[in-house]
C-alpha cells in the first residue's frame, strides 16, 4: 500500500514538475526536436538582423569588412590559387589583401562561385570594387547564413548532445533548451556575423565541434577540427616569431590533450598520433603553397600584420587600457612590444595550462578554454574588439555552470563593441538583440531566473567558501545594479552627446576602462574557479580512496 | 506572475518586431503616414474630403482620431512626417522608426486583450494561446512588415469577446461598437452580435427586456455619436460614408484572396475555354482580374456578374445557420466560435476581400483551438493555410527567408504545443491507473516508474495524441509543392509565360483549405449541443 502511495506521489511530483515547467511542451520530444525549434528561431533572428546595414556601407573608398570579404571572393574566383596571397598587377594587396589563412580563402572561393551564378558583376575582377546592390547584399548575407547553418548549428547540436550525455540526470529537461538558446542566440556573435559582416561562425563552429569531440573522448577528430578552426581565422598574430600561428584556444587544447596523453599507457605514441593528425591537417589545408619555401612564407607573412601596432581603436585589453598611463607605443619599439605581449600572454596562460596538465578533466578543459582565451584577449598583440567573441564561446558552453557570469560578460562584451556597432549603424539591432538575450536568460522557470531568485546553481558543487564570497560580492544585486545603471547612462551619453573637442575619444576610453576592469576580474575569477575545481576533485578522490 | 510570463512572451515578439523595422513595407505605410498628415494639418471638417494624395482617409472616425493622437507625437519626432505636401512619400528613418514603433506600442492592446481572454484558463492552455496569438506569423507579416495596425484592432475584438464570455454583455457590446468605429470591416460579425445580445442580454420579461434593450441601444448610439457626431455637425457625414464604402472596386483584390470567388472565376474561365473549343464565339471580357482595380464592366464570360448586393446576400445566407443557433442557444462560451465563423463567411463570400482578412477569424479561433483535440487539428491546418496565403504580400527576395521561417517556426511551435497539450491530458490519467495496477510487481523505485511513465505516455500519444490524418498531411504537403512550383519551377520551365499562374494556384489551393475550415466550423457550431 505504501508503495502505491509513494508511486502516486512520484507521478504527481513528475506532473507537478511538468506543470511547473512552462517549457515542457518544448522539451517533451527530446533534445533534437527542441534543438530544431530553437534553431529555426535563431535562424529567423539572424535573417532579421541581416536586414540591417553592414560595416562600411556607402563609405568609399575603403568601405569595411563586408567589402573585404567580397573582395576576397573576387580575388579567389578570378585568380589561380598561387596568386591569392601575392601582390601583383591584378591583386593589389594594399586594398583588402587576403590576410587570413587558406581555409578562409577556400571558403571565399566557394561563396564567390555562389555569387557569380546569381550576380556575376558583384564579383567581377576590378570592376566590382565597392560593389553594392540589393541582390549583392542579400547573397552575401545568405552565404553567412548558410555557413552558420552548415557549421555552427550542427556543432551546437553535437556539443549539447555530448555535454548533456555526460551530465545525464542532472537538472531539468528544459535547462537543455535554455542552454541551446544561450549558445545559439548570443547577441555578440549574431551582431558581428550577420550585422557587421564576418564569418566567425565558421571558426567558432569548428572550435565548438572540436570541444564537443574532446568531451566525447574523440581526441583525434578533435585535433583535426581545431586545426581547421585555426586555419580559418588566426584572430591574432605574430606571437611566436617562427611559428606564426596561434589562437586563443590553443593553450587549452594543447594542455588538455597533452595532459591526457601523459596519463595514457603509452604517452609517446599518443603524442605522436596527435602530432601526425595536426601536421596532416595543416599539410592538406596548405597544400597549394607547400611546393616551395617562398610560397609558404609568402602566405605566412601575409597573415602577420607586422606593420600594425600593439592595439587599434579602443579595445578593452591590457595594453590599450594601460596606455592611458604608460605610452607603450612611444616608449618601446614594435618588436619589443611583441616580446612583451608574448611573455604576458604565456605567463597568464600558464596557471590554467598547468592545472590541465596536472589534472585534465572535461570541466577543467572548458574553464581552460575560457582562461586561455581571456589571457589572449587581454594581453596579446593586435587585438580587435570582436575578439571578445572567443572568451564568450566557452562561457556560453558553461552557461549552466556559470549563468550569472554569462549574463554579466555578455553585457560587457556587448558594451565593449558598442562604439564599433554604432559606427555600423546597428544600434537598433544592438538594442533588440540585447533585450532578446536578457529575456531568454530570464525565461520563466529557466535557470537564469531561478539562480537569481534564491538558490544558486553553484551550491550543488559545494564550491569553496572563498569562491562563494567572491561571487556573492560580484553578483550582489547592488553591485550589478550600479554597474547596469552606469552602463545604461554611458550608452545614452554615447548616443546623444558629443565629446569635448579636446578629448574626442573620451567616451570610448571610459567604456574601455569599465569593460577592462570587468574582464580582468573575470579572468581572476575563472582562474580561481579552475584551480578550485582540481582541489575539489583531488579531495574527493582522497575521500574515495579512504573509503 | 501570469502577467509577467505573458509580458515575457510579448517581449520576445517585440524584439523580433524591432529587428524587422528595416524590412520591406507596402504602400500602406505611406497611406498611414498621409493620414497622420491629414489629421494633423487639416481641420476635422476636411479630413474626409481632402484629395492631396490618392490615399484618402477611408477608415471610420475613431481610427482618424487615433491617427490624430499619433500625429501629436509624430510632429515632435519630425515635423515633416505630418506635412501634408512636403511629407508625400516621405521615407526618412525618422518616419519609418516612428510609424513602426507606433504599431509595436499599439500591440499593447492585443496584449491586454489576450491577457483578459486567457485569464481563466489553465496555465498550459494560457501558454498555448499566447504562443498562437502573440507570436502569430500572420500578424508579424501584416503589421510589422507589410504595415497595418491590426494587432491594435484585434486587441479590441478579443477584449469584447472576453467580456461576452464572462457574461458581461453590455461591456462586450460597447467594445464591439467601438471596434466598428475603428474599422468597419469588422461589421461582418455585427449580425451575430446583434442576435446574441438581443437573445442573451435583452430577452426575458417584457419590462426587463425593454429596459435592457434601450440601455444597450443607448450605449451603441452613444459610441456612434461620439464617432460620427462631429462629422454630422460639419455636414460631412455623406462624404464620410462615401469614402468608407468604395464599391467602385472590383469583386476581387489584385491578388485574389483565397475565397469562394476564385472558384467562381475559374469555373467561368473553364466553361468559356470549353465552349471555345466547341466552336462557340465567346468574347474575351475587357476587364481582367489580374489587373487590380476593376471597373463596372462584367469581367465574366459566361456566368452572371456578381454585384455587391449578391455578395451581401450570400454572406447573410452563410451566416444564417449560425444566427439561428445563436438565437436558440446563446452560450457565452460559444461566442468566440460564432464571431470567428461570421468572419469566415465574410471572408469567403464578401466583396473585394483582402487576403489579410483571414486573420479576422484565425486570431479569435486561437482561443477555441485549446478546447479539444479536434479543434487543435483544425486550427493547425487553418493557421498554416492562412499564413501561407499571406505570402504574396511580401514579394521581395529579402523577406523571402523571413516569411518562410516564420511559417516554419509557427508550425513547429503549434505541433509541439498541441501534442504536449493533448498527450499530457491523457497520459497522466492513464499512467496513474496503470501504476496503481502494476505497483505490486514493481520493486525498483524511481527509475523504473519514470521509464514506465515515458513508455506509456508515448503509447497514449500514438493512440489519442495530436496526429494529423493523411488527408490533412497530404494537403499540407501540397502547399510545399505549390510553393516550390511557383517559386522555382515555374520561372525556369515556363519563363515569363503565364505570370499569373503561381499566384492563381496559391489562392485556389488556399481557398480549398479555407472552405474546408468554413464547413468544419459550421459543423462544429451546429453539432455542439448544450
Amino acid at each position: 500500500m505504501e508503495k502505491v502511495r509513494r508511486l502516486e506521489d512520484e507521478v504527481n511530483a513528475e506532473n507537478d514538475d511538468n506543470e511547473d515547467d512552462p517549457w515542457w511542451w518544448l522539451v517533451q520530444k527530446g533534445i533534437k526536436p527542441s534543438f530544431i525549434c530553437i534553431s529555426v528561431f535563431a535562424l529567423l533572428v539572424r535573417v532579421a538582423v541581416g536586414l540591417h546595414p553592414y560595416s562600411g556601407a556607402n563609405t568609399p573608398p575603403k568601405f569595411g569588412d563586408y567589402e573585404a570579404q567580397r573582395h576576397w571572393m573576387e580575388i579567389t574566383i578570378n585568380l589561380p590559387v598561387k596568386d591569392w596571397y601575392r601582390n601583383s598587377s591584378v591583386n593589389d594587396l594594399s586594398y583588402w589583401g587576403l590576410d587570413y589563412p587558406p581555409l578562409t580563402a577556400y571558403q571565399s572561393y566557394i561563396h564567390g562561385v555562389f555569387l557569380k551564378i546569381f550576380r556575376p558583376d558583384s564579383v567581377a575582377l576590378f570592376t566590382s570594387r565597392g560593389h553594392e546592390s540589393y541582390l549583392g547584399k542579400l547573397l552575401m548575407r545568405w552565404t553567412v547564413l548558410s555557413s552558420d547553418v552548415l557549421i555552427f548549428f550542427p556543432a551546437v547540436l553535437f556539443f549539447v548532445l555530448v555535454y548533456h550525455a555526460i551530465q545525464s540526470g542532472k537538472g531539468r529537461k528544459s535547462d537543455v533548451a535554455w542552454h541551446i538558446a544561450m549558445i545559439l542566440l548570443n547577441p555578440c556573435l549574431i551582431l558581428i556575423d550577420h550585422g557587421h559582416f564576418q564569418y566567425n561562425c565558421i571558426s567558432l563552429g569548428l572550435t565548438m565541434a572540436a570541444v564537443a569531440a574532446v568531451l566525447a573522448q574523440k581526441d583525434l577528430p578533435a585535433s583535426v577540427l581545431y586545426c581547421l578552426a585555426l586555419n580559418h581565422k588566426q584572430m591574432d598574430l605574430p606571437l611566436f616569431s617562427c611559428f606564426k600561428m596561434s589562437a586563443y584556444f590553443a593553450p587549452a587544447f594543447f594542455s588538455y590533450l597533452f595532459g591526457k596523453c601523459l596519463r595514457h599507457k603509452n604517452p609517446l605514441l599518443e603524442v605522436v598520433k596527435l602530432g601526425l593528425m595536426v601536421i596532416g591537417t595543416f599539410a592538406i589545408v596548405w597544400w597549394p603553397y607547400l611546393h616551395s619555401k617562398d610560397a609558404a612564407f609568402g602566405v605566412l607573412s601575409r597573415l602577420a600584420p607586422f606593420e600594425r601596432g600593439i592595439y587599434e581603436d579602443y579595445v578593452a585589453n591590457f595594453w590599450c587600457t594601460t596606455s592611458v598611463l604608460v605610452k607603450w607605443k612611444k616608449l618601446f619599439t614594435t618588436q619589443s612590444l611583441r616580446t612583451f605581449s608574448l611573455a604576458a600572454t604565456v605567463l597568464t596562460c600558464l596557471p590554467s595550462m598547468a592545472q590541465q596538465m596536472l589534472a585534465p578533466s572535461t570541466k577543467g578543459f572548458l574553464y581552460g578554454l575560457l582562461n586561455s582565451s581571456f589571457s589572449f584577449y587581454l594581453f596579446s598583440f593586435q587585438v580587435h574588439e570582436k575578439s571578445i567573441l572567443l572568451p564568450l564561446l566557452p562561457l556560453s558552453l558553461l552557461a549552466l555552470e556559470e549563468p550569472r557570469s554569462l549574463l554579466s560578460l555578455t553585457h560587457f562584451a556587448m558594451f565593449s563593441m558598442f562604439p564599433l556597432l554604432c559606427r555600423d549603424k546597428l544600434v537598433l539591432a544592438y538594442i533588440a538583440l540585447y533585450a532578446l538575450f536578457v529575456l531568454l536568460y530570464f525565461a520563466p522557470g529557466g535557470p537564469g531566473g531561478r539562480c537569481n531568485s534564491s538558490k544558486t546553481l553553484d551550491q550543488s558543487h559545494k564550491a569553496k567558501a572563498s569562491i562563494k564570497s567572491i561571487s556573492s560580492i560580484a553578483f550582489h544585486p547592488l553591485v550589478i545594479g550600479i554597474l547596469c545603471l552606469f552602463s545604461v547612462i554611458l550608452h545614452v551619453i554615447y548616443l546623444t552627446t558629443h565629446p569635448p573637442k579636446k578629448y574626442p575619444f573620451l567616451f570610448e576610453a571610459v567604456i574601455m576602462l569599465l569593460c577592462f576592469s570587468q574582464f580582468i576580474l573575470f579572468t581572476f575569477y575563472f582562474n580561481l574557479k579552475q584551480w578550485m575545481l582540481s582541489k575539489h576533485l583531488t579531495s574527493k578522490d582522497r575521500q574515495k580512496k579512504l573509503i | 506572475m501570469v502577467k509577467a510570463q505573458l509580458l515575457w512572451f510579448l517581449g520576445i515578439a517585440t524584439t523580433i518586431k524591432l529587428l524587422l523595422i528595416p524590412s520591406y513595407h507596402s504602400t500602406d505605410f505611406e497611406v498611414h503616414r498621409h493620414w497622420l498628415a491629414i489629421t494633423n494639418s487639416l481641420p476635422l471638417s476636411q479630413w474626409y474630403s481632402d484629395e492631396t494624395s490618392q490615399w484618402t482617409l477611408d477608415y471610420p472616425p475613431f481610427f482618424a482620431y487615433f491617427e490624430r493622437f499619433l500625429s501629436v507625437f509624430a510632429r515632435l519626432v519630425d515635423p515633416q512626417i505630418v506635412d501634408l505636401h512636403h511629407g508625400l512619400n516621405y521615407k526618412a528613418n525618422s518616419a519609418i522608426y516612428f510609424q513602426r514603433i507606433s504599431v509595436i506600442v499599439s500591440d499593447l492592446f492585443l496584449f491586454y486583450g489576450v491577457y483578459r481572454l486567457t485569464s481563466n484558463l489553465a496555465s498550459s492552455k494560457q501558454n498555448l494561446v499566447w504562443v498562437l496569438v502573440l507570436w502569430s506569423p500572420g500578424l508579424m507579416i501584416v503589421d510589422h512588415m507589410h504595415f497595418q495596425y491590426n494587432g491594435f484592432l484585434f486587441g479590441w475584438l478579443l477584449l469584447s469577446i472576453s467580456f461576452l464570455a464572462q457574461k458581461r454583455d453590455l461591456m462586450g457590446g460597447f467594445l464591439f461598437a467601438v471596434l466598428l468605429c475603428f474599422k468597419h470591416l469588422f461589421a461582418v460579425a455585427a449580425p451575430v452580435y446583434f442576435v446574441y445580445l438581443l437573445r442573451h442580454y435583452c430577452w426575458g420579461g417584457l419590462v426587463r427586456g425593454f429596459v435592457r434593450l434601450s440601455v444597450m441601444g443607448a450605449v451603441v448610439v452613444a459610441v456612434f455619436a461620439a464617432a460620427y457626431g462631429p462629422f454630422v455637425y460639419h455636414g460631412q457625414i455623406q462624404q464620410v460614408i462615401r469614402r468608407m464604402f468604395p464599391f467602385g472596386r472590383g469583386l476581387c483584390h489584385a491578388y485574389w484572396a483565397p475565397n469562394f470567388w476564385v472558384f467562381y472565376i475559374m469555373l467561368d474561365k473553364g466553361i468559356a475555354f470549353l465552349l471555345r473549343k466547341f466552336g462557340f464565339n465567346i468574347p474575351v471580357p475587357a476587364a481582367s482580374f489580374t489587373g487590380g482595380l476593376v471597373g463596372d464592366t462584367s469581367p465574366f464570360c459566361i456566368l452572371p456578374q456578381i454585384t455587391p448586393v449578391t455578395t451581401f446576400i450570400m454572406v447573410l445566407l452563410a451566416l444564417s445557420p449560425c444566427l439561428i443557433k445563436a438565437w436558440r442557444d446563446p452560450r457565452p462560451l460559444m461566442i468566440a466560435r460564432l464571431v470567428a465563423y461570421a468572419y469566415t463567411c465574410g471572408f469567403l463570400f464578401g466583396w473585394h476581400v483582402h487576403e489579410k482578412a483571414s486573420l479576422h477569424f484565425v486570431i479569435p479561433l486561437a482561443v477555441v483551438a485549446v478546447e479539444s483535440l479536434e479543434d487543435a487539428k483544425h486550427y493547425f491546418l487553418l493557421s498554416v493555410v492562412s499564413c501561407y496565403s499571406l505570402f504574396p504580400l511580401l514579394y521581395e527576395a529579402q523577406e523571402y527567408p523571413i516569411k518562410v521561417l516564420l511559417l516554419l517556426l509557427h508550425s513547429i511551435l503549434m505541433w509541439f504545443c498541441f501534442s504536449a497539450q493533448f498527450s499530457n491530458n491523457i497520459a497522466t490519467k492513464v499512467t496513474l491507473q496503470a501504476d496503481k495496477k502494476t505497483s505490486q510487481s514493481l520493486v525498483k523505485k524511481k527509475k523504473a516508474s519514470q521509464s514506465e511513465l515515458k513508455g506509456s505516455s508515448r503509447t497514449t500519444a500514438e493512440k489519442g495524441g495530436f496526429v494529423l490524418g493523411w488527408v490533412a498531411k497530404s494537403y499540407l504537403f501540397g502547399i510545399l509543392v505549390v510553393e516550390i512550383w511557383g517559386r522555382f519551377f515555374h520561372p525556369y520551365l515556363l519563363g515569363d509565360k503565364f505570370p499569373f499562374v503561381p499566384l492563381m494556384l496559391m489562392s485556389e489551393y488556399c481557398a480549398l483549405g479555407i472552405s474546408y475550415s468554413w464547413i468544419w466550423q459550421l459543423k462544429q457550431i451546429l453539432l455542439l449541443s448544450p
